[in-house]
């Protein structure tokens, strides 16, 4: 990972310095060991402060919506399918853009790395085979495939679909043997059973909206949960209301989420909100055999009209 | 919807043009069968707390 920052380093220097881009958005060291925060470098000083690491979890596509300046941008393989979604949608021009593609090979999940340590951790270094978790008077190595984001494990491409340069090589995407296992537990159960299931789910929710700020396509100047002529949603933490709001953004997200993973986390109360999502993906590959963000040219799935468009639903 | 644990018959589409008649009562007719069937609906239903249940 060290090769990783040095080149993002090295390339936001070489595009700042030329004057291709006015600021380059990475990732800086957080205050936390194991999280890495979003960054804004605007000269070749700042690039010195640019990583990358598997605790870069947010998704940079998010600070694109309507900017008007020159920017070079840090994506990883799911980010790059959001910057083609937001490229789709006119949210930003190609012409401003300088992409610097991330070869990823997944997250650590911030869960199991507190799990493995044992104290406050200082700092996390990753290998991409093994990550060393330090704190105070302990060191541990685990194997990175063990600590992975429960998005990065289902990951369909860790390579970036767009890019202007690559920081490394390729890396081989993963083979995945049932892509949608957990969506499909969830099927299997009774209605009363999936009822009580996202119940219980959505029970420690408290309306902080971290999942809808977290998301590239959560950009509507007025989100729906916070409109009060008309109030489309109680803006309590009753259960009817929680559930309501995370439908709701289920829909809007669906056929544009690329499983980023970044809603689940900046999620304070641990919540497994990609269940909504991740249904609306299984839907649209399924029923539609769409993708979304991989290819410029497609339009999205909910976007067009096809003569085969399945609609045994409607009676 | 379903997904989320709403009944399966609960929830009904269908394209009626205005001038099918017999094909919207049909569908009324249905739906509300199927509907009286399942029983009141609990679910997605707001409550507020009365002064028994706090």
């Amino acid at each position: 990972m060290d090769a990783y920052t040095d080149k993002i380093k090295e390339i936001s220097k070489k595009i700042l310095k030329e004057g291709k881009v006015d600021v380059v958005m990475g990732f800086r060291k957080g205050t936390l060991g194991y999280m890495s925060e979003p960054y804004m470098a605007k000269s070749e000083k700042d690039a010195e402060n640019l990583v990358f690491d598997c605790n870069c979890r947010m998704n940079l596509v998010n600070y694109l919506t309507n900017r008007k300046d020159k920017i070079g941008i840090v994506v990883k393989g799911c980010d790059s399918r959001n910057l083609i979604t937001h490229l789709i949608e006119n949210k930003i021009k190609r012409e401003q853009l300088y992409i610097i593609g991330v070869p990823c090979t997944g997250l650590a999940d911030k869960a199991s790395l507190l799990a493995h340590a044992d104290g406050e951790i200082t700092s996390v270094e990753d290998d991409n085979e093994t990550i060393t978790i330090k704190g105070e008077g302990f060191e541990k190595k685990v194997v990175k495939t063990e600590v992975l984001q429960a998005n990065c494990k289902t990951c369909i491409k860790r390579n970036p679909v767009i890019f202007d340069e690559l920081v490394g090589e390729e890396v081989p995407e993963l083979e995945i043997e049932n892509r949608f296992a957990d969506v499909e537990k969830v099927e299997k159960m009774s209605p009363d059973e999936r009822w009580n299931f996202f119940g219980e789910l959505l029970s420690e929710c408290t309306r902080c909206y971290a999942c809808r700020n977290a998301c590239p396509l959560c950009y509507c100047p007025t989100c729906f949960v916070d409109e009060s002529r008309p109030q489309w949603v109680g803006k309590s933490d009753n259960e009817t209301d929680v559930q309501t709001y995370h439908l709701l953004r289920a829909f809007h997200d669906a056929g544009r989420c690329t499983d980023c993973g970044a809603c689940e986390a900046a999620c304070p109360m641990d919540i497994k909100m990609r269940y909504f999502t991740r249904k609306t993906i299984k839907d649209c590959v399924e029923k539609f055999g769409f993708e979304a963000g991989m290819d410029l040219e497609q339009r999205p799935a909910l976007d067009q009209y096809k003569i085969n468009d399945p609609n045994e639903f409607i009676k | 919807m379903e997904f989320v644990g709403l009944e399966e018959d609960r929830l009904h589409f269908s394209w009626i043009s205005s001038a099918e008649a017999i094909k919207f009562s049909d569908v009324a007719n249905q739906v509300s069968e199927k509907v009286k069937a399942l029983g009141p609906n609990k679910k997605f239903v707001k409550r507020y707390p009365t002064k028994d249940t706090d």
